[in-house]
């Protein structure tokens, strides 16, 4: 009984680790002083500068449109790549799925360097849609992954079933197997789209000097001038973030896992 | 029965264009070499490799290496503890427990290591704390020193280490230990003989994620170390964005790719002779 508590006090110990340092910036966010530590009393002004701010308001809406776009694209495109696949899998398609897991096994590092290089030989502009390509191709295999797993979950005799009543293959998958695979799908959706609006490192390398995302914004707020305005907009992201890992459980796992 | 082919045509497209030909320019930006004005010059030359054997940028990969490999250790130790109580917790308690790991790992890493970086400052709540309570009569210089990076590496990919460990220890057959424990086995020994052993394939599978991505890194030392402590991602950084030589910043990316194929053949060797 002593292990096991022990054991508990570990696991509240770690995150607590995980969680204090937010916490603290959320405290933060709302301390009127505007330097340092010292405890200045209870205010909204941060918050009321932030929605004022038209390089945050501007960054915010780039990032959204750049999510929306590439997690339809990737969503599109890899729930359809998942869905093709055969029942036995040949070389061809051990083939196809290696270079379908490139992107989630090398360094993310080597992926912006890449697009980085493909839009400067390119020599053209593009602006957000650099991005939209960039985060596609990022988010494609991820989607993928989560409609794949799905898919080897379902029963295979109910397509089969759907065959034999006079269905053709198409009917089949468009009546039987994608609707059975909706869960899979919104989840890898909703994760393409967090993925993008969180995505740092790509965006960094990809994006032109005339188009910024958030948290480009956010970096070059961190790097050259501290405010308090950048506890509350932190705030408001972990809130999101909070947010939207709820859904994507409620989405997927928690059919899986927290219900049992 | 097969279902219609073809339907994966577009993603494979997709990839082969967005993916394979920007990891290709890689390897061929790399023989490039640069000309007079800072344009690039195609062609077939090994320069930008030569330049990688310089002790200086050794040293970098070295610095990388070693600093991965001892984030890989502290974590797997820190993740260890807390990885094992949510996989004995009861079920319905477990999928919470997850969530509550998931959290801090979807939130952006920028607001992350900034906590970190507002926590740690000169002005922060750690230096006030400390000089309150006596420990300090001036500000300690704490960000911006290899402690922080390694703090800020640990916080960081400490989540890479607990899910793929909960995920292994939670499919244990606790009979097994239990059974250690019947034959006479003291608790340390039926870790350390069963309940370890059972858990490899976790952790080895958390190691190699934690390695790669901090191999990977640029911005924790970017942020945490105030761009005084450089490993090879900020070296890349560096390269690419700062100095604009493209053929060194991709020969440079080959050498990080080298590095984490060496380890990852490293481990594979290391589990294998086992």
């Amino acid at each position: 009984m002593r292990r096991i508590s022990l054991l508990a006090a570990a696991g509240w110990t770690t995150l607590a680790f995980l969680y204090l340092p937010i916490l603290v910036l959320v405290v933060f966010s709302f301390n009127s002083s505007k330097y340092g530590a010292s405890w200045g009393g209870f205010t909204w002004d941060w918050y009321a500068k932030l929605f004022s701010d038209h390089k945050i308001l501007s960054s915010t809406w780039n990032s959204l449109v750049v999510a929306a776009l590439s997690a339809a694209l990737s969503t599109a495109m890899g729930t359809f790549a998942a869905v093709a696949r055969g029942r036995q899998p040949t070389a061809a398609e051990r083939a196809k799925e290696a270079f379908f897991y490139i992107p989630l096994i090398i360094p993310e590092l080597m992926l912006a360097v890449g697009f980085l290089l493909f839009f400067g030989t390119l020599k053209v502009d593009l602006g957000l849609w650099a991005l939209v390509i960039a985060h596609t191709t990022l988010n494609l295999p991820i989607v993928w992954l989560i409609v794949k797993a799905r898919l080897e979950k379902l029963d295979p005799r109910l397509e089969d079933a759907a065959v034999d009543l006079g269905a053709t293959r198409w009917q089949a998958l468009l009546r039987i197997t994608l609707p059975l695979l909706a869960p899979a799908v919104a989840a890898g959706g909703l994760m393409a789209f967090i993925i993008s609006v969180d995505c740092f490192l790509i965006s960094f390398f990809v994006a032109g000097p005339s188009t910024t995302t958030l948290p480009i914004q956010i970096y070059s707020m961190l790097k050259y001038a501290i405010s308090p305005e950048v506890n509350a907009l932190s705030t408001l992201l972990f809130l999101a973030s909070l947010a939207a890992v709820v859904a994507a459980w409620l989405l997927q796992g928690g059919e899986d896992a927290a219900i049992h | 029965m097969s279902r219609p082919a073809r339907l994966d045509w577009p993603a494979l497209g997709w990839q082969a264009v967005f993916l394979g030909v920007p990891l290709a320019l890689i390897a061929a930006v790399s023989v490039a070499s640069r000309g007079p004005y800072g344009t690039l010059e195609w062609g077939l030359g090994l320069d930008a490799y030569r330049r990688l054997l310089d002790p200086l940028y050794c040293s970098v990969f070295a610095r990388s290496l070693a600093l991965a490999g001892l984030n890989t250790i502290l974590c797997a130790v820190l993740a260890y503890p807390i990885a094992y109580w949510i996989a004995r917790a009861p079920r319905k308690k477990q999928g919470l427990l997850v969530l509550l790991v998931l959290i801090p790992f979807w939130t952006n890493v920028l607001v992350r290591l900034y906590a970190w970086m507002f926590i740690l400052g000169r002005a922060g709540p750690l230096n006030a704390m400390l000089q309150a309570a006596g420990l300090a009569q001036e500000p300690v210089e704490v960000l911006f020193t290899p402690g922080a990076v390694v703090l800020g590496l640990v916080y960081e990919h400490l989540p890479f280490m607990i899910l793929p460990l909960y995920a292994t220890l939670e499919k244990i057959d606790w009979a097994l230990v239990d059974a250690a424990r019947d034959l006479y086995a003291t608790p340390a020994q039926a870790f350390w003989r069963v309940t370890l052993p059972l858990s490899r394939p976790g952790l080895a599978a958390g190691s190699i994620l934690v390695f790669v991505w901090t191999l990977g890194d640029f911005v924790t030392p970017d942020i945490l170390g105030g761009s005084k402590i450089v490993m090879a991602g900020n070296l890349i950084h560096q390269q690419y964005l700062v100095l604009r030589d493209w053929p060194f910043g991709s020969a440079l990316s080959f050498g990080l790719m080298a590095v984490v194929g060496a380890g990852l053949a490293l481990a594979r060797r290391a589990e294998a002779v086992r």
